[in-house]
């Protein structure tokens, strides 16, 4: 048998990718990194610093693609159905980071834990017509100390004791919360007041110096950035780690063509790939994991000829986001900050009027997400949204649009649908010559009949707390605006994506096994949140890193861990 | 730079038309300079001549500005890679029939589209009064939109990018901008002030 170049090739160095690689290496796997973006996070060499390539800069980050990918190089397509012909716009779609630190890199970090609830949706709520609703292979219980493990690698900054709603839990969180912002003191005031329940976001965000890296100081670039001074945990801790072993090597701006496999088809090789160069290479490992994310991943598994097509890249799912947006008479400087600082549940566990709400729309449930307050921050942006001519600066000087501006965002639950998808588009190309992603992507009206549910709901906080005006919005639009309005952009503005190679106990249903290891191929994992059965109304971010480190001790031969459930008090 | 440094992309008379017209799109008001006042034309113009330096204005730099303490590098452009190079230059030049730009077809770039756009606006535009130049802006919609999203960024960007005049437009709006290695204090992020 000829050698290996290493034990484990890994696809991407998001939150997944980081966290398996950690793992491994930790218990003496030699890894190989493969990812298609640059690199901007960290140095590849000891001490593995920060490279000082991130700032306070809205031009670079959130208008030239600075994290990638490029949408002139890697278009991807987009279209409701199948009934819409090919596809309906061409260019940037949910795109998450392509750059070291994946998906992770950008984020602002909010970590909430899933509930017992959300692993078991169809055997405690029951099916929905026109979803394919499914428990997952694991349950709170068992995730619970990995759960812990996550936090503690990562940094999570919190209070476990405000939230009515959370899971139980075997310790608190690493950290106390951070600063709260001034616009969600507001708005949580208010919605107390009104009977919800909101409570400090739980934060992978150093609110004191921790893991050798300091506290953060809130300049309030931070959702859509990146951390200037290193005290964002993920993924920056786990791949540091990793680094520091010895046993990891990161390539980065190389993009994996293919899977090798064997002649049989039921082993993988390695992995095919081009450098920056545009040269090609392979990597041959024992074992192959792809962390690339649930667009890439279920792409690369479709143009490897990998999987079951009817079951790869379907059941996509985004959270179908609802905004209320208050107008307020002052200035609530949500530019300082952490993007969001608080969050609440009440959408997402069911009241009588929500049940009722739902009969009358004809379904048996629905739920939504968790409601994050925030605010509007940076001024480019507010700049685009406003008139040309005097009502220009008039209107940026008032500010209502960004200064005075609160935001509720509802991360509401996407049900897994059949026909919701990424495939291989038919013509559009990307610049290595490959297949565009396509995503074939509709609501379930359950997600509408819940947005609409909630909008005149938190509206109805907005007013509370003070402000002048609330309005509510979509995002996507929905299929009814985006057919009234053709020519717009009718792609999701939500960075959550799941659910396009799903875990489950069944093979003829399921693209992974319960310990995410593909069914048709014995030696390839896929880490990331492609394997997610159900969306939940949680941000996905906790929950990977979660089951990358129970899979990656799987598959490193360790024991699971264990946690015990405190006694009641 | 207007007047005072060399352009990198525009004539002198299309250099003109811009800052007029970024003008019209975003006037001076009571409080708030207007484009030309916040050089927007020298960020236009530092975008479309964006390769006639090395590294290109792409990326500034970081971590800091030293606005607010650090050691000053977001002048230190950085440099791109084999791909973002090929992707700016199609942006900004066009794809002009080379085969690894037209991967997906051929690309009509900005330089392309400005100076389309200053053409049809006409060459007496500068003379012309307000209502008449928003009037040939109104014309050429595509052009006017494709101007207004440059101008916003030219305003509200860094003034290492050439436009956001020392800061003017930040400090007329109450932002402060880049703010690192200082960042906020909690009483200044929980705080009403």
């Amino acid at each position: 048998m000829t050698a290996r170049d290493c034990d484990v090739v890994i696809v991407g160095t998001g939150p997944a990718g980081s966290t398996t690689a950690d793992v491994l290496t930790a218990a003496g796997k030699s890894v190989i990194m493969l990812e298609k973006g640059r690199n901007h996070l960290l140095s590849l060499e000891a001490p593995f610093e920060p490279l000082g390539h991130v700032s306070n800069d809205e031009l670079k980050f959130v208008f030239r693609h600075f994290l990638g990918p490029d949408p002139f190089l890697e278009p991807r397509t987009f279209r409701l159905s199948d009934d819409d012909g090919d596809r309906l716009f061409t260019g940037g779609v949910n795109n998450l980071p392509s750059t070291v630190g994946g998906g992770g890199f950008h984020a602002d970090g909010k970590l909430p834990r899933f509930r017992e609830v959300d692993f078991r949706l169809l055997s405690e709520l029951g099916p929905i017509e026109g979803a394919d609703l499914a428990d997952w292979p694991v349950d709170y219980d068992e995730m619970e100390p990995y759960y812990a493990e996550a936090e503690r690698v990562v940094g999570v900054a919190g209070d476990h004791t405000e939230n009515p709603f959370a899971a139980w839990r075997s310790g608190p969180y690493p950290m106390p919360p951070g600063a709260d912002m001034f616009c969600a003191l507001v708005t949580a005031e208010a919605a107390t007041r009104l009977g919800y329940h909101p409570y400090r976001a739980p934060t992978g965000v150093n609110s004191v110096e921790y893991d050798g890296r300091p506290a953060c100081n809130n300049c309030g670039f931070c959702g859509m950035f990146g951390c200037p001074i290193d005290a964002k945990g993920d993924p920056v801790a786990p791949l540091r780690r990793a680094l520091r072993t010895g046993r990891c090597e990161v390539r980065p701006e190389s993009y994996v063509t293919e899977i090798v496999l064997d002649g049989a088809g039921r082993r993988a090789q390695g992995l095919r790939y081009l450098d920056a160069d545009g040269v090609q290479r392979e990597v041959t490992a024992d074992h192959v994991v792809l962390g690339a994310g649930a667009f890439e991943t279920p792409r690369l598994l479709l143009r490897s000829g990998v999987g079951d097509p009817d079951l790869v890249g379907h059941y996509l799912m985004y959270h179908f986001q609802t905004f209320t947006l208050g107008i307020f008479p002052y200035r609530l400087h949500a530019h300082r900050g952490r993007s969001v600082t608080h969050l609440m549940d009440d959408p997402i566990v069911p009241d009588a009027a929500a049940l009722g709400a739902a009969r009358d729309a004809g379904l048996p449930w629905f739920r939504g997400g968790i409601v994050e307050h925030g605010g509007a921050a940076h001024v480019i942006m507010e700049a685009t949204y406003s008139p040309t001519g005097p009502h220009h600066a008039t209107t940026m000087l008032s500010s209502p649009m960004r200064d005075r501006m609160a935001a509720f965002t509802i991360q509401g639950e996407d049900l897994p649908q059949h026909a919701n998808r990424v495939d291989l588009d038919p013509h559009v190309k990307d610049v290595w010559g490959f297949p565009a992603g396509r995503v074939t992507y509709e609501p379930h009206r359950h997600e509408l009949a819940c947005s609409e549910h909630w909008q005149p709901r938190l509206e109805a906080v907005m007013r509370e707390a003070g402000a002048e005006v609330s309005f509510s919005a979509t995002s996507p639009p929905t299929p009814e605006q985006v057919r009234r309005h053709p020519g717009g952009d009718p792609t999701p503005m939500s960075r959550h994506v799941m659910g396009t190679a799903r875990m489950g106990t069944d093979p003829r249903a399921s693209v992974c096994d319960p310990w995410q290891r593909l069914w048709d191929v014995d030696n390839v994992m896929v880490a990331d949140s492609s394997v997610f059965p159900t969306s939940t109304g949680y941000g996905p971010t906790l929950t990977i890193v979660a089951l990358a480190i129970r899979a990656a001790r799987a598959l490193a031969g360790l024991p699971p861990l264990r946690s015990d459930r405190p006694a009641p008090v | 730079m207007a007047g005072n440094g060399s352009l990198h992309f525009f004539s002198p008379a299309q250099y003109a038309v811009v800052e007029a017209a970024c003008e019209r799109l975003i006037p001076a008001v009571e409080g708030h300079p207007g484009a030309r006042a916040l050089g927007v034309a020298d960020y236009v113009d530092g975008l479309l001549g964006a390769f006639a330096v090395d590294p290109p204005r792409i990326f500034a730099g970081g971590p800091f500005s030293g606005r607010f303490g650090g050691d000053a590098s977001f002048a230190d452009f950085m440099a791109l890679s084999r791909l973002e190079e090929l992707a700016w230059r199609t942006r900004i030049e066009g794809s002009r029939g080379i085969p690894e730009r037209e991967f997906n077809g051929p690309v009509t770039g900005w330089q392309q589209e400005y100076r389309d756009g200053i053409a049809a606006v006409g060459d007496d535009f500068c003379a012309l009064d307000g209502a008449a130049q928003d009037a040939r802006l109104d014309a050429v919609p595509d052009f006017k939109r494709l101007l207004y999203r440059h101008a916003c960024e030219g305003a509200y960007s860094a003034p290492e990018y050439g436009g956001n005049r020392d800061g003017l437009a930040w400090q007329a709006v109450q932002y402060a901008g880049d703010v690192q290695p200082r960042g906020y204090t909690d009483e200044e992020v929980s705080g009403r002030e």
